[in-house]
Order: structure tokens, then C-alpha cells, then sequence
């Protein structure tokens, strides 16, 4: 198809574009923009922002670059893209940071203009890579981004500086136009964003502007190109992204059950911006308490919940290891609690930008004694809202402290979410205890759990805490046999938890050659690469587990099934050893460790390694 | 929650704080005073004992919870204030105290203390000060003098100890008062005074531990020598202490000396009166610091109790102003904001 000013507009069916720049050059937002965009454009889109772990790192410098990339398409997508087919670099350090990772014969669009010495310099370049042949075999387009900014905005009063931050929204407009999408949607959101500013509205509005009819008049480029709509179920959408799909899942679990929402937290890479949601919806009722460190953040949790709340604490691996010994208690006192930690790469403060799912030990045995607590694990980022609600039930009906695990790269990722109606999520109104003729504090239900009564309850006031307590009075205990007896009773009854879970699902044959098994946030790269494996004629089938304590009922039933199994791991292989002690069978382990996720390739790549090319038949 | 405000609550006695389980402190301890004027003065505080919830860490002080008859939790060493300040923000409608010890709240509990001071949450803190580790069976503690041969310490202890007192008012605690285990009236008059207290009420007791640390506070308790070394602070009483109630406080510029009254030189006139609610932190920290010097007396009562909104107040008046700004929350509403689109 050819339009009327003799561009040509290609099809095609779908794209992985980064955005990449200094910290300071504002590549989030625009990613972000481009992203809602897309979205409302009707592909389905996912995306992976990454950050340098420095604030505002020096201008130029390679590890000041922060990136956005956004995969889109007119069918399912599951992962960010493994490599962009389309680069955006606003300077030398940004194009050299993802040179190496694009695809074969990518267009690069680079702002030109960043191109001198001094740039060239920082990023370590000794020759220009626009003059030399380091891009031969890319499609680049030169675009002077900073000149021609600053030509749209010069009938502005703004300065240099100013005019220069718009230089992002320049860039946007001409992706807008290179993929055909519409300018109204950030028009808006300018609109609103910098209604306290018009200076801003008309600064970015112009640049966003001169951006898109760039492409539109230049001869540089001659092709454009259209993302046809995907088949997405029926709804009202939104993107979402793990960490505000957390929040989101814990102020409706706070409605669902009739109780408070409380969250103690301390800030910490990746997991404050939770913190950030929930302080804003006040509202609701929700109490934040930013704490003064980790350990106060779950102990006054653990507080709250005494009292009444749904209470929740929010970390990552380093604050997860403070708050071990509070775990403990909440274990030993029976009392509901979601600890959350969105997992990033450690030990110790590690990589704290960057992810990992190597707190599965942590979670599952991480504590003194025998101590357990039911782990759930979120597969994507909008499955982090109903995983925030399981939690929230499960602690609540069983009386126990539950961990949700995310990772960096599902909390800070997004893709379009059809939102729920409340009236399809499920209710678990949560009933105090009250008679004081036949409370007990260590009496059981049918599920093993304690009754809950709470302070300023007339007759049913009571004592509990760390030490160990007697069956039925709760009263403290050193007998051996009572010891025993409790110790056994707390795992019974988190092994309980196992009647209320789903069945552990396979998509694909019920038996065959090879099952890939994962778990948490590696869910989109290996189903993209499990379907990439069928498209090639292998048979393979998928499991992925979203409870690792207790495992589905079905789960050995399952695994029995098939000849090799296959576990894909962010870590050195946890969940394959947590069940092969559990049921004996072996397991492929298939393990990265690099503070990235899985590209879908690499897990594709061992699927036909292992079926050995034949189809698996 | 049940609302109380109408129904006449037939007046507690101390029996009714006291609960089914024995009492294993050591023979003699300062703690079963401690727990004896809890529950006489109780009785008094006009709450009732289902609003009531004692937290605690580890040490002998924190089994204190299991011997009350009111909601507890018996927590994790150095924890409770954090888990008290969790309680109180969740409900406000409670009274919750904290029992703790000189190794629980200023050696493992230190950051926990002097936040919850900072902020003035709403919690009234006993802390029973035996200046040695009693339940790990006597290690000097963070409030033990230096040079303290304990277990941990054949040769004596090299570091300096913590004043409670001091370390409570400048982390701002907004009511600071001591006391001593064998004072029990004037217990009873603190712990009454710190439950009409909004915001953070810290009491200091200093408590005997008989076992480990016998007569570490002798010079205060002792008929002989009590009266020359410890000074009670009286709101708006001159500071005269003595067997003979002759010797004041002065101060001299920014220094305070101890003059005596029945030299002809000097009258109850020079001596300084106690001003409790003195916002002045000059004067108080003077106040303090008289205990760690071995020439002055030692003050027991209320260091200062200023008024200032509270750490949980400040979080409800926030949900409420927003609520009323907002309209209460839809999660519907929530759930479909920001950009949304169609797909039909
Ligand atoms: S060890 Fe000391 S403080 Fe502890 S109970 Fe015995 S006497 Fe009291």
C-alpha cells in the first residue's frame, strides 16, 4: 500500500522497540506513553522498562542508560521481545548499550545531534559509529532530535534546558508516525499531566507534533508501518503493572473480606512503589506505616493483625532476610499475614534493579524451626491483583502468615489487563470470634484454624506470643509431646491449604516426551517459546505452578505423566530440588542467572535440544 | 467493636488484671512490685480491660504480659514498640502499653524506641531497668556502668551506658517519667499519670534483679542513704532533697550545683522549681543528666510531658480529610481509572 505522499505503509504483524537514553532523558515516560497507546490501538503489548540502580547517573556515561522496551503485535504476546526490532538511541552510550542486542538488519533511529566528541567519549567510542561500519547491516536513520526541538519550540520563552527535556516528546511524535498511531491519547494526558504549567502543554504539544509531521515530510523515511488490532477477549482494558496490580489486589482483598487494609513496609528496589499506590488510597481506609526499617515493617504487621487488620508487609530479598525472625512469630501465633516480596537479584544487596527468582529457598525454608508458610507465586503482571487476593484468603481462612513472590522484571513490566467487575471476584468476609463461653485461643476448626479475637472483645481477652503454646488454651508449654504435637499441627494445617487450591493445569497433551514446568514470573517467555516449539512441530507440553507451598494435589499426578520435564529457573535451580525431594523424579534444570529474564529463544532452545529434533512423537 | 460508652463498667480491682498463670520471676525481683502497682493502679485508669493490650519483647520484664488479664503479646526480642505502634495506628480505640526491658528497647529494640518517641505514637512504655541481661543469665547490658564485670566481661566493661531518660527526651518523647521497684506509691502516681498521657508516655523503673545484679539501685532504696541521693520532682515544687530537706538544686548559668539551706547564705528561693510541662529542653536535659553524676541526686517523677498531636491521630485525620475530599472509595471505580479502552 502506498499513501498519497508516496510512502509506503508495510504491514506487519508484530514489533519490539527500545527506548533508550540517559536517565535523564526521560525514556520511561515515553515508553510508557507509547505503550498506552499501543494499547488503545488494540494490540496486545508487553514491556520491560530497565534502569540504571543510579538516581541520575553522569549524562552519557554507559551506565546512565535507561531503556523501555515494548513488544506489540496483532497476536498473543507474552514477553517484552527478545530483541528490538527497532532501536530509539538519544545518544552514543544508548546505542552502544543495545547494540548488541538487536536483531538482525533493526532500524535504529538515533538523535545525530548527541553524536559529538564529547558523548562519543563518555561512551567510550573511538570513532563515530554513524561514520564507521560498527551499524553495517542495520537500517539507521540520522535525525538531528535536539536541533530540530529546539527549532519547533524557538517562539517559546522557554530556556535551552527547558526546551531540551521536550526533546523525548519529539521522539515519540516520530514513532508515533513510523507505526501509525494516534497523537491524542499523550495530547491528553500532556493536557492533564502539566495543567499547572501551560508553558509545558504548549513546549511538549509542539515537539510531540513536529515530531510525527517529521516523519511525515522527511525523505529519510519511506516506509511506515500499521500493527493490526489483536483478538483480545471481550472488556474494558488498562495496562497494569505487577506492583500497582499488587496494590490494586490487596485494597479489593481489604473490601472482599470486610477488614482494613494495613501495610508496614520500609522502601526497597523493586518492590516501594506498592508502598507509593497504597499511600495514595486513603480513602479506602488503607493505614500505611512507613517503618523505620524491615524488621518494623512486618512486626508492626504483625500488630495490626492482632488487632483486626488485613495486614501486609511488602519487601525485597535483602528486607525479606530481616524479617525472618517476625515470620517466625506469626507462625507461632497463628495470626494473618501476606508478606510480599518481589524478588530481585542478590545475595545480599546484589542487583537491585534487575531480577531474579532465586528466593524460593528463602521463602519456603527461610526461617528457624519448623516454620511453614504457604508460598504463592505470580506468573504475570496482571496477575499479581488476583494472586494478592488468594493470599489475602488463604492467611485469613487458615489464620497464617502467606509470602507472595514476584520478581523485578513482572512488578516493573506491564501489558494490558481486562479489568474484572467486583461482582466476579469472590467474597471471603472474615468473621471475628466472640463467645466468650467457648473461646479458646488454640482451638481448631475444621481447617485446623485458630480463632481470631481481637482486643476491645468483652471476655475473650488472652495471651499469645513466640513461645510455644499448649493445644487448645494456648497457654505456654515446654512438654516435649505438646511440642511434637504443635509442631506437627502447624504443618498439617498449612498442608491443608492444599483442598482449597486449583489443579495444577497442563496446556498440551496430558502425557507425552517433554513438559515444561515453570513457576512465578518466567510464565510469558516460556509459552511464547512453547508455542514456538509447536509452530515447529515439536510436542511439548506446558505446566506452570502459581503454589509452590503446598503444591496443587495433582502436581506428582502430573509430573508422572511425562518422560523428561523440563524447569526453566531465574536461580540455580530451587524448584527443581524442592521437588525432586518431594517426589523423587528427576529434572532437566535449566538455569540463568544474569539479573535478566528468559529470552524466549534461549528456553525454546532447550525444548528442541532436548526433544532432539525430532517432534517428540 | 462493641461501643462502651454507655454502659456503667462495675470498678475493677486488681484481682480482676490478674490472670490464672504463676508467676516465675525470681524470689524477690523488682518485677513482682512492678506488676503489683500495674495492677492496683489499673483499676483507676477508667478503661476496660478488653481495651487494653499489652506488648512485649524478651526478657524477664516481657513474660509481664501472660500475668495480665487483659489482651497481649508476648513478641520478639527488641520488637514491641514496633509491634505496639502497628496495633495502635490499626486501632486507635485500644490502650496498649509496652513492657520491656534495659536490653530489649535500648540494645536490639534501640531504632524501634526512639522512633516510636519520634513520632509520638500513642503508647505507654515501661521499661524495667535492671542495668544487666537477666534471662541470658547476666551480661552487662547497654545500661550497665562501665567497667561492670559481668560473665561477658571478666575484666570490666570498656563502653559507656545509655541514660534512659535522657536517650527518651531527645528522641522526643512527648511524657518521660522515672521510677523505682520499691517506691510503689510513687509508681502507681506515674503509671496513672502516663495513661491520661496522649502521645508517647516512656517510664523508666529501675528494678532490682536480686540474682544478677543485687542493689544496683541501693543508694535509692535504702533507708540510709535514700533520702540524700534522690530527688522527687513535684510539679511546682523548689527541688530540696535530703534527710533534712535541706539541700536545693541551683543552677548557675547552665550548670546546676547543690547548695545547702541552712547555711544563712541561701533560701528555699534559690532553688529552682520543677516545671513538668517546661517546653524547654535545656532545663529538662539538665534534669537528667543530674543522675550521671555520682555528686548530685538522682530525680525520680516526670522529666517533662508536653501535648502534640499524635503519630496515629495524624494518620486518621489524613484518611478522614481525604475521605471527605474524595468521597469514600469505589473499587470499581478504582479498578477502572486511568487509561482504559474497549475491546468489543
Ligand atoms: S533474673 Fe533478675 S530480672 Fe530476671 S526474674 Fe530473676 S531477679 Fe528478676
Amino acid at each position: 500500500m502506498t499513501q498519497a505522499n508516496g510512502k509506503k505503509v508495510e504491514q506487519i504483524s508484530e514489533v519490539t522497540v527500545m527506548f533508550a537514553g540517559d536517565s535523564g532523558d526521560g525514556m520511561q515516560l515515553t515508553g510508557t506513553q507509547f505503550s498506552d497507546t499501543t494499547a488503545i490501538v488494540g494490540n496486545d503489548l508487553s514491556t520491560l522498562p530497565d534502569y540504571p540502580a543510579e538516581i541520575r547517573a553522569p549524562a552519557g556515561t554507559l551506565y546512565g542508560v535507561s531503556g523501555f522496551q515494548l513488544h506489540f503485535s496483532s497476536k498473543d504476546v507474552h514477553t517484552p521481545g527478545d530483541s528490538p526490532d527497532v532501536l530509539v538511541a538519544m545518544n552514543p552510550a544508548a546505542l552502544k548499550v543495545n547494540l548488541k542486542n538487536l536483531k538482525p538488519s533493526a532500524v535504529i533511529i538515533v538523535n545525530s545531534d548527541a553524536f559529538d566528541p564529547k558523548n562519543l567519549k563518555t561512551a567510550r567510542y573511538e570513532s563515530n559509529p554513524l561514520e564507521d561500519d560498527t551499524l553495517t547491516g542495520h537500517k539507521v536513520f540520522q535525525v538531528p532530535i535536539t536541533s530540530l526541538t529546539s527549532n519547533a519550540l524557538k517562539d517559546t520563552n522557554l530556556s535551552t534546558k527547558e526546551v531540551q527535556r521536550s526533546k523525548n516528546f519529539f521522539a515519540l511524535g516520530l514513532m508515533y508516525w513510523l507505526f501509525n498511531r494516534p497523537l491524542e491519547p499523550t495530547l491528553k494526558w500532556i493536557e492533564s499531566k502539566f495543567s499547572k504549567t501551560p508553558q509545558f502543554i504548549d513546549a511538549n504539544t509542539k515537539a510531540l507534533k513536529s515530531g510525527y509531521y517529521f516523519g511525515e515530510q522527511t525523505e529519510l523515511f519511506t516506509t511506515r508501518y500499521t500493527v493490526e488490532p489483536a483478538e483480545l477477549p471481550k472488556g474494558i482494558y488498562r495496562n497494569v503493572s505487577g506492583n500497582e496490580a499488587i496494590a490494586l489486589g490487596f485494597v479489593a482483598a481489604s473490601e472482599l473480606c470486610g477488614l482494613p487494609l494495613f501495610l508496614g513496609s520500609y522502601p526497597i528496589t523493586p518492590a516501594s512503589e506498592i508502598l507509593h499506590f497504597l499511600s495514595g488510597y486513603k480513602n479506602f481506609g488503607v493505614k500505611t506505616f512507613q517503618a523505620e526499617d524491615e524488621i518494623a515493617g512486618i512486626a508492626s504487621a504483625v500488630g495490626a493483625s492482632f488487632g483486626g487488620s488485613l495486614a501486609i508487609t511488602t519487601t525485597s530479598g535483602p528486607g525479606m532476610a530481616l524479617k525472618t525472625e517476625a515470620m517466625g512469630l506469626a507462625v507461632m501465633t497463628e495470626l494473618p499475614l501476606v508478606i510480599i516480596n518481589i524478588q530481585r537479584g542478590g545475595p545480599s544487596t546484589g542487583l537491585p534493579t534487575k531480577t531474579e527468582q532465586a528466593d524460593l529457598f528463602q521463602a519456603i525454608f527461610g526461617r528457624n524451626g519448623e516454620a511453614p508458610i504457604p508460598v504463592l507465586a505470580a506468573s504475570t503482571p496482571s496477575d499479581c491483583f488476583y494472586m494478592s487476593i488468594e493470599a489475602a484468603k488463604i492467611a485469613l481462612k487458615y489464620m497464617t502468615p502467606v509470602i507472595l513472590l514476584s520478581d523485578g522484571y513482572i512488578a516493573n513490566g506491564s501489558e494490558p489487563w481486562r479489568v474484572p467487575r467486583v461482582s466476579e471476584l469472590p467474597t471471603f468476609k472474615k468473621e471475628f470470634f466472640t463467645d466468650a463461653e467457648t473461646f479458646q485461643p488454640y482451638m481448631r476448626d475444621e481447617n485446623l484454624s485458630r480463632p481470631w479475637a481481637v482486643p476491645g472483645t468483652p471476655g475473650l481477652e488472652h495471651r499469645i506470643g513466640g513461645l510455644e503454646k499448649a493445644h487448645i488454651t494456648g497457654n505456654v508449654s515446654y512438654d516435649p509431646d505438646n511440642h511434637d504435637f504443635m509442631v506437627r499441627m502447624r504443618a498439617n494445617k498449612v498442608k491443608k491449604i492444599q483442598q482449597d487450591l486449583p489443579n495444577l493445569e497442563i496446556d498440551g497433551d496430558k502425557e507425552g516426551e517433554l513438559l515444561v514446568l515453570g513457576w512465578g514470573g518466567t510464565f510469558g517467555a516460556i509459552t511464547e517459546a512453547v508455542d514456538l516449539a509447536r509452530n515447529n512441530g515439536l510436542n511439548v507440553s506446558q505446566a506452570h505452578l502459581k503454589y509452590l507451598n503446598p503444591l496443587p494435589q495433582n502436581t506428582e499426578q502430573v509430573l508422572r505423566g511425562f518422560k523428561k520435564i523440563l524447569i526453566p529457573e531465574l536461580n540455580l535451580g530451587q524448584l527443581a530440588r524442592v521437588l525432586r525431594g518431594e517426589f523423587l523424579i528427576d529434572f532437566e534444570s535449566f538455569t540463568k542467572i544474569k539479573g535478566l529474564p528468559f529470552k524466549s529463544s534461549e528456553v525454546y532452545n532447550k525444548i528442541s535440544e532436548l526433544l532432539g529434533g525430532s517432534n517428540g512423537k | 467493636m462493641a461501643n462502651n460508652e454507655n454502659i456503667e463498667i462495675k470498678k475493677l480491682t486488681a484481682k480482676d488484671f490478674a490472670t490464672d498463670q504463676d508467676v516465675r520471676w525470681c524470689p524477690g525481683c523488682g518485677d513482682y512490685s512492678i506488676l503489683a502497682q500495674v495492677q492496683r493502679s489499673f483499676p483507676d485508669i477508667g478503661v476496660p480491660k478488653e481495651k487494653i493490650t499489652w506488648i512485649s519483647g524478651i526478657g524477664c520484664s516481657s513474660r509481664f504480659p501472660y500475668y495480665m488479664n487483659t489482651y497481649g503479646m508476648h513478641g520478639i526480642h527488641g520488637r514491641a514498640a514496633a509491634i505496639a505502634t502497628g496495633l495502635k495506628i490499626a486501632r486507635p480505640d485500644l490502650s496498649v502499653w509496652v513492657a520491656t526491658g534495659d536490653g530489649d528497647m535500648l540494645s536490639i529494640g534501640g531504632n524501634h524506641f526512639i522512633h516510636t518517641c519520634r513520632k509520638n505514637v500513642d503508647l505507654k512504655i515501661l521499661l524495667f531497668n535492671n542495668r544487666i541481661y537477666g534471662l541470658t543469665k547476666g551480661q552487662y547490658s547497654p545500661t550497665s556502668e562501665k567497667g561492670k564485670v559481668t560473665k561477658s566481661t571478666p575484666y570490666g566493661s570498656v563502653d559507656y551506658p545509655f541514660n534512659p531518660v535522657t536517650l527518651a527526651l531527645g528522641a522526643e518523647a512527648t511524657f518521660v517519667a522515672r521510677t523505682i521497684d520499691r517506691e510503689p506509691k510513687h509508681m502507681q502516681e506515674m503509671i496513672k499519670r502516663a495513661a491520661e498521657h496522649k502521645g508517647t508516655a516512656f517510664i523508666e523503673i529501675f528494678q532490682n534483679c536480686n540474682i544478677f545484679n543485687d542493689g544496683a539501685f541501693s543508694l535509692l532504696t535504702e533507708k540510709d542513704t535514700k533520702e540524700d541521693h534522690l530527688l522527687y520532682l513535684e510539679h511546682g515544687k523548689p527541688m530540696v532533697f535530703g534527710k533534712e530537706k535541706n539541700k536545693g538544686i541551683k543552677i548557675e548559668g547552665f550548670t546546676p550545683i547543690i547548695i545547702d539551706l541552712n547555711d544563712g547564705e541561701h533560701t528555699v528561693d534559690d532553688v529552682i522549681v520543677h516545671d513538668e510541662f517546661d517546653h524547654s529542653a535545656a532545663r529538662t536535659f539538665m534534669l537528667a543528666h543530674l543522675s550521671d553524676n555520682p555528686e548530685m541526686p538522682t530525680p525520680i517523677g516526670i522529666f517533662r510531658q508536653i501535648l502534640k498531636p499524635t503519630y496515629n491521630e495524624g494518620i486518621d485525620e489524613q484518611i478522614k480529610r481525604i475521605t471527605e475530599k474524595k468521597g469514600k472509595g469505589d473499587l470499581e471505580k478504582v479498578l477502572f481509572s486511568g487509561n482504559t479502552w474497549e475491546v468489543n
